[in-house]
């Protein structure tokens, strides 16, 4: 997971990249004809000061290494935050981010 | 009149449930709405209802003509206050309710991401804000598949 986050005027943007492989579960493998079974992040948390300030629930329609991008106020520059993802079959990764 | 012991507990339980209730504010991941195939049915497992205002007070920004399917570009920026989530649909996919984003106070209503479209359709971005249901639409067409190596 590759995050950004940048404050200007008491409000922080942060840019999330997610490698994640985003498989809705409908497509077919060419070569052997079987299903490629889904494989989807569900929940992305951003949380900072222990208090959630972002959380996005994907379904399958979200592309390939989901991006995002969105706002909160109330941080300090050197703060951090972190955030966590979670998909359907139990994986999770987490990271933690500084405030630039 | 006395209350027997399993009416106590019946009683007991719901009261609490009822007082743990507000502390509970975000939302679970919803599988009825994100497995609806359906639009209507993706309202009403995620709202409870499929009562939209349109709303000019919305921005959607998202290409007319998608250049690749499997990421198209989407803004969303609103001047709606007291905005609780931010959820967004493409009509003809077959799992409709792309993504719902929970916005607690303190973060502003605004976000980008990248979506799929299985096929040109329209998406619809529906905002929730003080038990009002605010939509936005726009059609996004496909560019034809030999554009693209």
């Amino acid at each position: 997971m590759n995050v950004k986050a940048k404050i200007k005027n008491n409000v922080t943007h942060v840019r999330v990249l997610a490698q994640h492989p985003m498989e809705t579960g409908h497509r077919v493998n060419t070569q052997t004809g079987e299903k490629i079974p889904a494989k989807y992040i569900q929940e992305l948390s951003c949380e900072y000061n222990d208090k959630v300030v972002f959380l996005a629930q994907f379904g399958t329609s979200v592309s390939k290494d989901p991006f995002l991008s969105f706002s909160f106020e109330g941080a300090k520059k050197g703060d951090l935050i972190m955030l966590r993802w979670n998909d359907n079959t139990g994986d999770t990764e987490k990271i933690e981010a500084i405030i630039k | 009149m006395a209350i027997s012991r399993r009416k106590f507990l019946t009683i007991s339980s719901t009261a609490c449930l009822i007082l743990m209730a507000p502390l509970k504010t975000l939302a679970v991941w919803s599988s009825a709405a994100f497995y609806s195939k359906n639009l209507d049915d993706a309202y009403r497992n995620l709202f409870g209802s499929t009562e939209l205002i349109e709303s000019y007070r919305i921005k959607l920004k998202v290409p007319k003509i998608a250049n690749n399917k499997e990421a198209v570009p989407i803004s969303i920026k609103t001047s709606i206050k007291n905005v609780e989530s931010i959820s967004l649909f493409v009509k003809d996919n077959p799992q409709p309710l792309a993504a719902s984003f929970q916005i607690p106070a303190g973060t502003l209503p605004e976000l980008s991401t990248r979506i799929r479209l299985e096929q040109a359709s329209t998406v619809t971005v529906v905002i929730k804000s003080d038990g009002k249901l605010f939509s936005k639409n726009q059609k996004v067409k496909l560019a034809s598949s030999s554009c693209r190596g």
